[in-house]
């Protein structure tokens, strides 16, 4: 059989179109936050928040963030759920931040 | 049992000022204990302060008066050893008197 | 040549002197020196603040604002806190069930005392509040404990601040590494910056005394602890140093430690012991 350049290129090109969808099909396609991602968000929030903890500076907000997360998650609304829980985590890392750098920062506003 | 009113009254040239402070917790009925129920409202209606038989400061009170309530006022009229007869009734109807003496 | 010779002496000098200052120890910022400590902080304040009178920095947004100090002034003819106070009295003198009291747990039998708390105790390798302290007292003689943010430990500590009024903070950091340990906790605790308003204790009470937090004067951090336990128009009633401490981390969205935790009585530590010299003038009244 004799085909022409072209010809095969296209042929690549429908065979790699072709398998790109074959693995793209392979993972179901998520159009909405599941159960399962605000569990991780939720868990990795918790997570920091312990961290924080341990070192003696967790903030209020975060706690009010966490429970209205599990709220959320508790009513369905997972997309909510997992936005609010990955702002909880952000401001308990905040709070990890803060901790850590005041360990040298403080002496900057003592008195001497 | 220990009175709630403590009383001051001093004659300072022709007017006897009057200080008072009344233990009383002037609960407004918006609050809401630890348990998240309302704290029913106790708070104290009128308050009297009568001298040579005339009322000479009255109030009318109700929830916007905070607890342990202060009151400071001045009336003419009075001498040092006059008795002075201070009293209030709350919207429970409870009640509480005390009489003093201007110094 | 002789001129040449001089330079490069001079210059080799320099350099051995430089080298020599170099290798000195850096002056350690972690040895604390609490006595060095003191001074400055009052020194700062009485700069910051050359007409008040030393003494007045206990009377906290008093001593900081005119209109205040008025106010307070005419209060404190007829003040708020006496039915908190006549309570504490009672409670004090009132025996346990054990038949002891208060009487037998502290020195000169509780009364005049309370300025030379808190202390460190090298038996517990730990500071002691007074607040700890009348719990202790309390727990050693088969009663339960009080909490450290209600009205009655308010009560007992606001009778006996008043047994003290006048007397001078005498705080003592006694030769000992882990007193010395605490001391610098609650001084790093103190200017510390917490809480998702990234506020330090300093950030109000040295950077902003006299100045408006919504509709509140600022009290300086001189003298801060002198006019505890204070009756607070906020609260309607008498709040211990717990109280104080607790609110004011959540008031910057930092969650509270739990009250007298190491961290507060240390910096309690800390604080009274830098306002050593000015009076006690507790029970105090505040907005």
């Amino acid at each position: 059989m004799n085909m022409t350049g072209s010809s095969i290129t296209l042929r690549l090109s429908v065979l790699s179109l072709f398998f790109v969808l074959a693995i793209a099909g392979a993972r179901p396609v998520q159009a909405a936050g599941s159960e399962t991602d605000f569990r991780a968000a939720y868990a990795a929030a918790e997570a920091a928040n312990t961290e924080a903890g341990r070192l003696r500076n967790q903030w209020t907000v975060t706690a009010e963030a966490l429970a209205a997360a599990k709220k959320a998650a508790d009513k369905g609304d997972f997309d909510h759920a997992i936005a609010v829980a990955k702002e909880a985590e952000a401001l308990a890392k905040a709070s990890i931040f803060q901790a850590t750098s005041e360990q040298e920062a403080w002496k900057n506003l003592e008195i001497r | 049992m220990a009175s709630t009113i403590r009383v001051r009254a001093i004659l300072s040239g022709e007017a006897t000022e009057v200080q008072v402070l009344i233990q009383h917790p002037m609960d407004s009925g918006f609050v809401r204990d630890a348990k998240g129920e309302i704290i029913p409202p106790h708070f104290i209606r009128e308050l009297t302060f009568e001298h040579d038989g005339k009322n000479v400061f009255v109030a009318d009170w109700g929830t916007a008066i905070a607890k342990d309530p202060y009151v400071k006022f001045s009336f003419k009229g009075g001498n040092k050893g006059d008795d002075l007869k201070i009293s209030w009734v709350d919207n429970k109807g409870e009640t509480d008197t005390t009489t003093a003496k201007i110094q | 040549m002789k001129a040449r010779l001089a330079i490069h002496l001079a210059s080799a000098a320099l350099a051995l002197a430089a080298v020599a200052f170099a290798a000195m120890p850096a002056i350690a910022a972690d040895t604390p020196d609490p006595v060095a400590d003191a001074k400055a902080f009052r020194n700062y304040f009485v700069t910051k603040f050359p007409d008040v009178k030393l003494e007045d920095f206990v009377n906290g947004p008093y001593s900081m604002n005119e209109d205040m100090r008025r106010q307070w002034e005419e209060k404190e003819q007829f003040p708020p806190y006496e039915f908190s106070l006549e309570m504490g009295k009672e409670m004090f003198a009132r025996p346990f069930k054990n038949g002891r009291s208060y009487a037998d747990c502290f020195p000169n039998q509780g009364i005049g005392i309370r300025q030379n708390y808190p202390y460190f105790d090298p038996g517990k390798g730990k500071v002691v509040t007074l607040e700890l302290a009348l719990n202790q007292c309390r727990e050693a003689n088969g009663e339960p404990s009080f909490s450290y943010v209600a009205d009655e430990m308010a009560a007992l500590t606001a009778y006996m601040a008043f047994t003290s009024r006048g007397k001078p903070f005498d705080i003592k950091i006694p030769d000992d590494p882990r007193a010395l340990e605490a001391y610098q906790n609650g001084k790093r605790y103190f200017y510390t910056r917490r809480g998702q308003l990234n506020f330090s204790c300093a950030t109000c009470h040295v950077q902003n005394p006299g100045e408006r937090m919504r509709a509140e004067i600022l009290a300086p951090a001189l003298g801060i602890l002198n006019a505890m336990p204070i009756y607070r128009s906020e609260w309607g009633g008498m709040g211990t140093i717990s109280r104080r401490l607790t609110t004011c981390n959540s008031q910057i969205r930092g969650v509270p430690l739990e009250p007298q935790a190491d961290e507060y009585r240390d910096l309690e530590y800390y604080l009274s012991y830098v306002s050593n010299g000015l009076p006690i003038s507790g029970p105090g009244a505040r907005p």
